[in-house]
């Protein structure tokens, strides 16, 4: 019996009236505790795929299951399944207007009905972890990339979520950032933190991916441990991809 | 009390001022008449009341109005390929109904507005701020709305998805992530509305009101004489307005160094 958290049944996604097909039935399932990373040639549609897992990007057939509920369906509350998934983005977007400490609080404050020093204590034990407890009063114009996005990830953190979703998170940053970033997210990995992430940092797949899944043309090609898709990928196109990142 | 004859024309300046040497006596008098016969200065702290009223509730109608419209107009554009139901018929409904709203007030002038409203809709009215006021705001609504729109759409998209990946609804985004940062952006050109909107309150002479620039044409009429009235009345527009730049330049650096 798995204990599967997120379920993705014969996802699809058309843009333009179907002439372009961004999904094209996509079936993958997450387990508790479960660090699954998904690459591609860019255009494959894992970000589509990711995005489509908390329905940023509302699919246009198919269904996503999330502790078991179908979130697709209208009668769900997304907001409420939101919540349990945090979601990092390429481009951090953090909140400008507000301080680092307001960022993470506001979220836990407003939906959880924290208090705020229950919600401030949390953050601020948070922001030690990653190493920029000082930075607490600062606005995020003020920090580096690097700084932003581990940031980032806290904020997320912020709201207990039962699935973290990383849609690229060192794409944008410069490369002697990108280090302290997955250094971040390892260590959530080893927490047991269920992760969904998707990356071109191979190294961070090959080391603590528990499954990968390659994506080309909208679907999955093939997905297996990090040992058999890196040194041994069955499928050509899997092996055509590695070629050229590796 | 309405002032006899002799009191209305006066042929000559007092005293204080005749003693005065004597290339100050022809502007001692039509200072003298302009201001000081009659009480006249009283009539411009009238007006100068009248303006600032008149601008600071057309201001309060015209962001309520600007803020509302702007968001109906925003979440329609968004949002309605993904609605469907009551819903999505109702935000429809209301966006048409802002469309008419803003293609009809940006395309009359607003000194008809004000005597449609002043003489047509609100005929019995004898309270001329409130019904001036309400043209007034109406009418920089449309303007407001349109700037406020401009600021929500600067914001960047990723705000809106950062805001709803935590379980904010879109409502709770756009009140406490997006609104906040598209006003910011926007304080500049609303701060040039406010300043637009205070001149063109001295339209609100064509329903008898009596504001700034009326002050100055009746008693300029009285006095046969238009020079010192007017000036009066343009030097007293050109500080406000002054006033009122340096203010928002100040809440500008404000605002802007809480980022630094």
């Amino acid at each position: 019996m798995s204990a599967d958290i997120i379920q993705a049944i014969n996802l699809e996604k058309h843009f333009d009236g179907g002439d372009i097909k961004a999904l094209n039935g996509v079936n993958a399932s997450v387990k508790k505790g479960e660090v699954v990373v998904v690459i591609g040639p860019s255009g494959s549609g894992k970000s589509t795929f990711l995005r489509c897992l908390n329905l940023l990007e509302v699919p246009t057939g198919g269904a996503v299951l999330f502790e078991g509920v179908d979130i697709t369906d209208k009668k769900a509350d997304i907001n409420l399944h939101r919540q349990k998934m945090g979601m990092v983005f390429q481009h951090f977007n953090l909140f400008p207007h507000m301080t680092i400490l307001k960022n993470m609080t506001l979220a836990p404050m407003k939906l959880l009905r924290k208090s705020q020093a229950e919600a401030e204590e949390k953050a601020k034990a948070l922001l030690e972890r990653v190493g920029l407890g000082d930075r607490a009063n600062a606005y995020p114009s003020q920090l580096s990339g690097g700084q932003k996005q581990r940031i980032a990830i806290v904020r997320a953190l912020c709201m207990d979520p039962e699935v973290m979703l990383f849609d690229e998170p060192t794409s944008a940053l410069d490369p002697e950032m990108v280090g302290e970033v997955l250094e971040v997210m390892k260590e959530l990995a080893r927490e047991g933190m269920t992760m969904v992430v998707v990356t071109h940092e191979m190294g961070f797949a090959r080391e603590m991916a528990d499954r990968v899944v390659f994506m080309a043309d909208g679907k999955i090609v093939e997905e297996g441990t990090p040992e058999k898709i890196f040194s041994s990928p069955e499928q050509a196109r899997t092996r055509e991809f590695l070629a050229k990142v590796l | 009390m309405k002032p006899s004859a002799s009191q209305t024309w006066p042929l000559e300046a007092p005293d204080w001022i005749l003693n005065g040497p004597e290339w100050l006596n022809d502007l001692g008098y039509d200072f003298y008449k302009s201001f000081v016969f009659d009480d006249r200065y009283q009539m411009y702290i009238k007006g100068l009341g009248n303006t600032l009223l008149l601008t600071l509730l057309a201001l309060l109608i015209g962001v309520a109005l600007g803020v509302v419209i702007s968001l109906i107009r925003v979440s329609w554009d968004k949002n309605h390929t993904e609605m469907q139901g009551p819903g999505r018929f109702f935000l429809g409904f209301f966006n048409a109904l802002a469309k008419v709203y803003l293609t009809v007030i940006r395309g009359t002038p607003a000194v008809v507005q004000l005597m449609i409203m002043y003489f047509v809709i609100f005929a019995s009215s004898r309270n001329k701020v409130m019904v001036a006021a309400l043209s007034f705001g109406i009418n920089s609504g449309a303007y407001v709305a349109e700037i406020i729109r401009g600021g929500i759409m600067s914001i960047d998209g990723g705000q809106m998805e950062a805001g709803r990946s935590l379980g904010f609804g879109y409502v709770a985004t756009m009140r406490y992530i997006i609104l906040p940062q598209a006003f910011k952006a926007v304080l500049p050109t609303l701060a040039n509305e406010f300043i637009v909107l205070l001149k063109e309150t001295a339209v609100a002479g064509y329903v008898g009101l009596t504001d700034v620039t009326y002050a100055g044409n009746i008693i300029g009429g009285n006095c046969y004489d238009y020079l010192f009235p007017l000036l009066m009345s343009a030097l007293i527009y050109l500080i406000l307005v002054m006033f009122f730049t340096f203010l928002v330049g100040k809440l500008e650096r404000r605002l802007r160094s809480s980022e630094r």
